[in-house]
């Protein structure tokens, strides 16, 4: 089987859209509180939920937006959520941590690593209920080590629930390098809990969609969970606004608040081990130098991937049309927001 | 005696522990960041990133403090403890009585608490009563700069668990992640007299289980604790210009609660309004009317609470929480009748 990478690319291109218009918003002030866009997610999004039917479940995290577009949730009830409207989509009351749909099984939470459990509750509910249903669940590589996600691999594979778990790899959780507090590696943990475990490039959409094929078509033939390791780049940093990525965006105004109780910590008397505190600091001008680079230097883009895989025109195509839905629901939220105002 | 914002003052507080004492030690997520002044002058052994485990580095804490340190174990945001419960509610709030008292646990709790900034009811929460229903645990709100260093020097100098909760909206770095506070398009009702304080160096021990009249009055006795005692005062003020003399207590702990006070000021003015911003039910403000009730006092009594989930549009959200409006509303009710 081969993906329609048109398809493909077109949920790309309408997510990555619709992410901008949220970190446009956000940036305006009309939405409020954090925002985590799934900038750098798309193919991962796109490729493994290609694969969903109706009334599969859907448990996501703090990224949640990019799935439900993907879904087909409707944009501007999406939208008018995150402006806090009653018309949005959750009643004002959810925001973009936690968006609910229930026409697509769809939750997410604000709790890291609570998505795969609910995940597990779904592909229970789906395994009673219908004849090849399953539920999907995505988080990153930072919930990888939290107890309720290693508890549900374990759950899943004992119960054989079809579930598929998909991993979100940007290798960062917030201003913490992934790596330096995960034992051995996520792919090798999943298997020896007994189930199938793939590990793909989560710029190309094609390696996910090829990986999801055959975690789907094993859950849905009743046969259990799989995970898939999907690596990422976090493109936006963090959140919207991110301390460290602004390092890079005005740096003469963060390094005039960072540095000074940095270099009085550096100079704090007794002043013993002074070589060490050296080190410390430049561990300090490391982390925020790569988390900033990520933004700025690194950049694995995956819609730019996408885009080579199919012809120039349908391109440009797909990108005007994503670029126009939005634009009309964006346009619409706006306008019920100003007639409730 | 320093200029410092509320972060500052509360870092500062545990910065000087950290030089008194080897054994005080500090983890969490992104502490390394979080707490880089720290870092800088102690290093990865006593300044530790923790991975997104807490049930694992919770309870790892329990058993550290058990065995000689003196950790202070950073759980981001209050609502996430519910991952790592058992750390307190079966570990660590029972070492003490299960050995006979011959064991205890020096273990603090860092965690920032409450709402205004449009974060939603997962991130917003207070949960001070929650944590405060166990025996064995204290549970501290400071709401200025000098008594949350003071209150944090007493945590970590205590030989019991204490739970020390800062409030999001007084301290900026907390708004600046969690509330995007460097747009110049939002902004917050942030009580200035609680984000910046002057705090003596070294910071002075508040203890534990000390409550203090703010604002004294005559009329009715406002309680109140963290952000909530700001906007107590900023409605002292609407209620003295309309004829009603309030008096304003910062409860400071939740427990122990500071009975004497609490009961003296009731029995002065008359009647009690607590104004928590943590869940209504089953929690202080109850607590407040049962303690009341059996030390005898006779006195009107009301509430102002979060009486739901948190919303998350900043318009529902600023009527769920305790604010001006409600309070000096329930005032005039509590006065009137
Ligand atoms: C139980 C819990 N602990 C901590 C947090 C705070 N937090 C929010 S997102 C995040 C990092 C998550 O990392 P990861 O799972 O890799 O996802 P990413 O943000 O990198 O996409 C943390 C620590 C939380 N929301 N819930």
């Amino acid at each position: 089987m081969k993906p329609d990478f048109e398809k493909l690319y077109f949920q790309m291109a309408r997510i990555r859209a619709f992410e901008e218009s949220l970190a446009r918003l956000w940036r305006q002030g009309l939405i409020p509180g954090e925002m985590h866009l799934g900038i750098g997610e798309e193919a991962i999004v796109a490729g493994v939920l290609d694969h969903a039917r109706n009334g599969d479940g859907l448990a996501l995290d703090h990224r949640s937006t990019p799935p439900l577009v993907a879904r087909g949730v409707d944009l501007t009830s999406m939208i008018l959520e995150m402006l806090g409207d009653e018309g949005g989509l959750c009643g004002g009351w959810g925001g973009h941590m936690h968006l609910f749909s229930r026409d697509h099984l769809a939750a997410s939470s604000g709790i890291v690593g609570s998505s795969a459990p609910l995940g597990a509750g779904f592909a229970l509910a789906a395994d009673y209920l219908k004849e090849g249903g399953v539920a999907f669940s995505f988080f990153g590589d930072g919930a990888a080590n939290q107890g309720m996600l290693l508890e549900t691999f374990n759950l899943a594979v004992a119960w054989k629930l079809p579930v598929v778990f998909v991993c979100k790899d940007n290798n960062w959780a917030i201003t913490t390098r992934s790596s330096a507090v995960t034992g051995g590696s996520l792919t090798r943990r999943a298997r020896s809990f007994g189930m199938p475990a793939y590990r793909v490039n989560g710029t190309q959409v094609e390696s996910v969609w090829s990986a999801a094929l055959k975690a789907v078509t094993r859950a849905r033939a009743g046969k259990g969970p799989s995970f898939i390791l999907a690596r990422c780049c976090r493109m936006e940093g963090h959140f919207l606004g991110d301390p460290l990525v602004r390092v890079f965006e005005e740096p003469v105004k963060q390094t005039m608040e960072i540095a000074p109780p940095l270099i009085r910590a550096l100079l704090a008397k007794p002043l013993a081990a002074a070589a060490s505190r050296c080190g410390h600091v430049g561990y300090i001008g490391r982390v925020i130098a790569t988390l900033g680079g990520e933004k700025y230097l690194t950049r694995r883009d995956p819609i730019s991937h996408a885009g080579g895989l199919i012809p120039e025109q349908a391109r440009d195509r797909l990108d005007r049309e994503a670029e126009l839905e939005i634009r009309d629901a964006l346009a619409a939220a706006l306008e019920r927001k100003e007639r409730h105002a | 005696m320093h200029e410092m914002t509320f972060a500052e003052a509360i870092d500062a507080a545990l910065e000087r522990a950290m030089a008194d004492d080897e054994r005080v030690i500090t983890f969490g997520e992104d502490v390394t960041m979080l707490r880089r002044n720290l870092y800088v002058r102690f290093g990865p052994r006593r300044v530790r990133q923790a991975p997104i485990s807490e049930s694992a580095f919770l309870g790892a804490g329990v058993g550290a403090a058990m065995a000689g340190l003196r950790p202070v174990v950073e759980i981001m945001l209050v609502d996430f403890i519910a991952v790592a419960f058992d750390a307190l509610l079966n570990e660590a709030s029972k070492v003490k009585a299960f050995s006979g008292g011959k064991w205890n646990v020096p273990l603090v709790v860092r965690a920032a608490c409450g709402g205004g900034y449009g974060d939603g009811g997962q991130h917003e929460q207070c949960l001070w009563g929650l944590l405060s229903g166990m025996p064995g645990i204290a549970v501290v709100v400071p709401s200025n700069p000098p008594d949350a260093a003071g209150l944090m020097l007493s945590a970590i100098q205590s030989d019991d668990p204490v739970v020390f909760l800062e409030h999001k909206l007084l301290s900026d770095y907390w708004l600046d992640y969690l509330g995007g506070a460097s747009r110049k398009s939002v902004s917050f009702d942030v009580p200035d007299s609680a984000a910046r304080g002057k705090v003596d160096v070294p910071p002075v021990v508040v203890q534990i289980g000390e409550a203090r009249v703010v604002s004294p009055g005559t009329d009715l006795s406002i309680l109140s604790l963290g952000v909530g005692v700001h906007r107590s005062l900023e409605a002292r003020e609407m209620l003295l210009k309309e004829g009603l003399n309030a008096e304003v207590v910062d409860l400071r702990t939740v427990t122990p609660l500071d009975i004497k006070i609490v009961t003296e000021s009731a029995k002065k003015t008359g009647r009690v309004l607590v104004v928590d911003e943590d869940y209504i039910g089953f929690g202080l403000s109850g607590e407040v009317a049962a303690v009341l009730g059996e030390a005898g006092v006779k006195c009107g009594f009301a509430r102002v609470c979060t009486e739901s989930v948190i919303p998350f549009a900043r318009h529902l959200e600023d009527e769920a929480l305790p604010n001006t409006r409600r309070i000096t509303g329930a005032a005039h009710h509590l006065c009137e009748s």
